[in-house]
């Protein structure tokens, strides 16, 4: 049940630094841990974060095993034009998650 | 409500304590007066001193657990609302198919639990009632204790009494009130505490670095840092018993139902938080 959750002010005036926050669910299993019987966990994390704005990159980052559980993000941008922010992890098993949010800039 | 029967073992738990929580004010003026046999802890914290746990955490982790987009217990809420609306079990109907929207039909409902149930003659928590549910409604299969799908609906039920005060007036409760409070006050555990030593009469202090809480109930099921997920109020309680060193009892045991009880009892009046954030 892959779910992420968005928050940005959707109507900011132009040439307003936003906040953008994002928040998805994820185990981040970080690949050290053991099973009660002792068998190795698999890493299973994610790995990348890319936001863009209208396509293009406004925010990147790399995550690490050492990232917990649900990894939440937050960054700034400058709202320039009315489009869509479009957010992309991708991790470990092939995993990639997405989501869009529309802004319009007054 | 005095401890009377914890008075033997007053010098193991001086002992424990301050190797655990620094000076014990009130076990030294006792000492020092040579009256031991007539010590007795602290009483029950006043209503109008209790406090919610929230109010000693970080202003981060304050600001996490108000905004839901980011508060990661969102998460399990709304894949409760998922689950509160699919279909399951022979029955082939949904909880919203009987109950209908949940911020009506289930508002103030978490602040009551746990209920007694008539029919089985004993109270049973949210988690309890929901299994309960599906069973017997559904025709479902009951969702394991501590799993995620029930602790997602468990949470969606609660986020709807968030804000309201815990209710605890059902007169049949009182016998497993009664329960919880001598649980609550028993010493156990190989350091011989009992849930009362910390969260009744040295709330406030500190524990390992960490400030010691009253203890009330008001945000489960909560996601907990230290936990980087959900849990619900027995898995907490089962903490504390590991942290004392006592053998915990099992999820959705009597025992845990009559704490949970108790501790609800405890925090009425005080208002709801679920799901919140705890360190």
């Amino acid at each position: 049940m892959a779910r992420a959750l968005i928050k940005v002010s959707p109507n900011p005036r132009r040439g307003e630094v936003i906040e953008i926050k994002t928040l998805i669910s994820h185990e981040m299993e970080t690949g050290f841990r053991h099973s009660t019987t002792g068998a190795a966990i698999p890493r299973d994390i994610i790995t990348t974060f890319v936001a863009t704005y209208n396509g293009e990159e406004i925010f990147s980052a790399q995550l690490f095993p050492a990232i917990a559980a649900n990894p939440f993000i937050t960054f700034y941008t400058i709202a320039k034009e009315s489009g869509t922010l479009e957010f992309r992890w991708t991790g470990d098993n092939g995993y990639a998650a997405s989501e869009q949010v529309k802004i319009a800039v007054e | 409500m005095k401890r009377a029967a914890l008075v033997p073992s007053a010098f193991a738990f001086a002992r424990a304590t301050r190797r655990l929580a620094g000076p014990v004010r009130r076990l030294g003026a006792v000492a020092a007066a040579g009256t031991l046999s007539s010590l007795s802890l602290a009483a029950d914290i006043p209503l109008n001193e209790r406090r919610s746990s929230y109010e000693a955490m970080s202003a981060a982790t304050k600001a996490m657990q108000d905004d839901d987009s980011a508060n990661p217990a969102t998460l399990w809420v709304l894949d409760g609302e998922a689950l509160w609306r699919a279909s399951a079990g022979a029955a082939g109907r949904a909880c919203a198919d009987c109950h209908g929207e949940a911020s009506q039909s289930m508002r103030g409902v978490a602040a009551r639990y746990p209920a007694y149930d008539a029919k089985r003659q004993t109270p049973v928590d949210l988690e309890g009632r929901i299994n309960i549910c599906r069973v017997e409604q559904q025709q479902a299969a009951a969702l394991r204790l501590e799993s995620k799908e029930l602790l997602a609906l468990t949470a969606y039920l609660a986020r709807q009494s968030r804000g309201l005060p815990i209710e605890s007036n059902d007169s049949r409760l009182a016998p497993s009130i009664e329960a919880g409070r001598q649980l609550f006050q028993r010493r156990q555990g190989q350091l011989n505490l009992a849930c009362a030593h910390c969260h009744d009469d040295h709330w406030g202090e500190k524990l390992a670095g960490n400030a010691v809480p009253q203890g009330h109930p008001t945000g489960y099921p909560l996601y907990r840092l230290e936990w980087q997920g959900v849990g619900s109020l027995q898995r907490r309680l089962r903490n504390c018993m590991i942290g004392m060193r006592a053998e915990s009892y099992a999820f959705g045991s009597p025992e845990f139902i009559a704490l949970e009880t108790y501790l609800m009892w405890r925090a009425r009046g005080m208002p709801m938080e679920s799901p919140a954030v705890r360190p």
